[in-house]
């Protein structure tokens, strides 16, 4: 379809138009009738594509000059609107996870995953603030020995949303792999896999909705006229002394205690009740390109500091290994910044041996805001 | 560390083009962050050991299409927030990230962190005289504080002339 710009000049022309519009049916666009068109003014007409030709053919004919203001109006149509969200998203086979998800679709996901696959069940974790349900996805094959546990979280942190993209991807990989990869069936037959895959809900749909830089979550302090905690220092881990503000508006104000918040305490509820069966403590950010160890709140090493390094450092080598991407190592106070509440350093302090905070990628360029075309590479160099 | 004047850091560098990543620039830097509350810029010195690729042709191409704009150019979040620049709008972006690191130097200290996290907003103003002038809202994150910042800051430029900051 395409839509012309004419200006007819003589009384004969402004019939002839009015004419055409009358029987091919046109799409008058400017003006709305055909009986307002008028000599010297602008005539904007949509004409469906089987009749292009024979339009054009009579304007010439009838020396009706004019100019071609939309060559293809579906282009137009198809680029200017945001793509059909609804219909596509049924099957999680064509679930695109080369793009950033809203929250709605994100639940969908789930069950949609849930429904799919032998191996995975959603399960209720909590309710946020907003008074969403947390959900969590747990990864297990059947079998009758008693399995160890590996929990991973995103979307702590509203605008890192390269984090929930991640967290998806990773369970796309190994429900897509696990019968065909000898690693990740290994893996299952001796671990468990709990994945969550947004903690920060409520944050996370007003990044989408008012605030792409949106951090924390959305509980209303002193009369409704500030809000959030950063959830990430509200965890019971020298709460409250260091890096941290106790000013409602900062964006790493910790709550008024800690496990103050209801996401902070679905989570800290959920892993106390695991801790001796949980090896391994995931916590997914960005950016930074960084793999950090505990602790935040003090330089003292943890205990088995040199294990944590070590694996660490192995796990930024493959990752690097991939596609170049360099990632630092080490623990959060002596590489980034001093804090205190950090879900990571509360789970290791709880007595999980393995914890580390991931911050993905990038070191700066787009930040928070990392472009959807970097989801695949990113999603693939971290698995 | 310099009794009674600050901490200088001497820093051996490798810029990389953000517009053809393959090439890469060494260059040395020395930075000093003075003593004090009074807050005043770190001093920096420069050098650039090789050559900048001109950039002579797209400059002229990227200044004649907005002088020739009839309105002028207006755009908002740069970029979008799934991380998307028209690409029109990249030499703007630029332009932006430009007149950001100047703020952003202006406002370091040995504890702050600066990125640019997005453009909220670009406004472009006409002028009498042969410069470009562009009033941008900007959006900087600071790491340590997590804070994201708005600032207000107007840019000059021109090809041969270059970029020059104007604070508000």
């Amino acid at each position: 379809d395409q839509v012309l710009h004419i200006v007819p000049e003589t009384f004969q022309q402004v019939q002839h138009l009015r004419l055409l519009c009358n029987t091919l049916m046109l799409d008058l666009w400017k003006p709305l009738l055909p009986e307002d068109i008028r000599a010297g003014a602008d005539l904007h007409t949509r004409v469906p594509a089987p009749l292009v030709q024979e339009v054009k053919d009579s304007l010439d004919e009838h020396m009706i000059s004019y100019r071609v203001l939309i060559p293809d109006v579906q282009k137009l149509v198809d680029q200017s609107m945001p793509r059909d969200r609804s219909s596509h998203r049924q099957v999680s086979g064509d679930y695109v996870y080369t793009e950033y998800h809203p929250m709605e679709e994100i639940y969908q996901w789930m069950t949609q995953i849930q429904r799919n696959s032998e191996l995975v069940t959603q399960h209720f974790l909590g309710k946020t603030f907003e008074n969403r349900t947390m959900y969590y996805l747990q990864i297990s094959q059947p079998s009758n020995k008693p399995k160890k546990i590996i929990w991973m979280d995103c979307g702590i942190h509203a605008r890192e949303w390269i984090s929930p993209a991640f967290c998806q991807w990773f369970v796309k990989e190994i429900l897509q792999n696990y019968k065909t990869d000898p690693k990740i069936s290994r893996f299952l037959q001796n671990l468990d896999l709990y994945v969550l895959p947004v903690l920060n809900i409520d944050g996370y749909i007003y990044s989408w909705e008012q605030d792409r830089l949106w951090r924390k979550n959305r509980s209303p302090y002193e009369n409704g006229t500030c809000y959030g905690t950063d959830l990430n220092r509200n965890f019971n881990s020298s709460w409250g002394s260091i890096g941290v503000s106790f000013n409602c508006s900062s964006d790493v104000f910790c709550g008024y205690g800690p496990e103050s918040e209801p996401e902070t305490r679905a989570v800290a509820e959920f892993i106390k009740s695991k801790k001796s069966d949980i090896l391994c403590y995931l916590t997914i950010h960005s950016y930074g390109q960084f793999i950090l160890t505990p602790y935040g709140s003090t330089t003292q090493p943890p205990s088995n500091n040199e294990e944590l390094m070590q694996v660490a450092k192995e796990a930024a080598a493959a990752l690097t290994g991939k596609y170049g991407t360099s990632y630092r190592v080490g623990s959060t106070a002596l590489i980034l910044y001093s804090n205190s509440g950090s879900s990571r350093d509360w789970a290791h302090t709880i007595g999980i041996p393995f914890c580390y905070t991931f911050e993905l990628r990038d070191t700066g360029t787009h930040g928070f805001v990392l472009p959807a075309n970097q989801i695949q590479p990113t999603c693939e160099e971290t698995m | 560390d310099i009794d009674g004047v600050g901490h200088k850091y001497c820093l051996e560098l490798e810029l990389e083009d953000v517009l053809d990543k393959d090439r890469t620039v060494s260059c040395t830097a020395e930075v000093l962050y003075p003593l004090g509350s009074k807050t005043s810029a770190p001093d920096v010195q420069v050098t650039v050991q090789g050559e900048l690729r001109s950039t002579e042709e797209a400059d002229q191409e990227f200044y004649n299409r907005i002088r020739s704009l009839e309105k002028e150019l207006v755009a908002e979040n740069i970029p979008d927030s799934h991380g998307n620049v028209p690409p029109e709008l990249e030499p703007i972006h630029l332009l932006a990230s430009v007149a950001s690191g100047y703020v952003i130097w202006q406002n370091s200290t040995e504890n702050t962190k600066f990125h640019l996290a997005q453009v909220k907003h670009v406004k472009q103003v006409k002028r009498s005289d042969e410069d470009l002038q562009f009033d941008f809202v900007v959006l900087l994150h600071e790491m340590v504080s997590q804070e994201v910042l708005p600032w207000e800051l107007t840019l000059l430029w021109h090809p041969q002339r270059g970029a020059r900051v104007s604070r508000d």
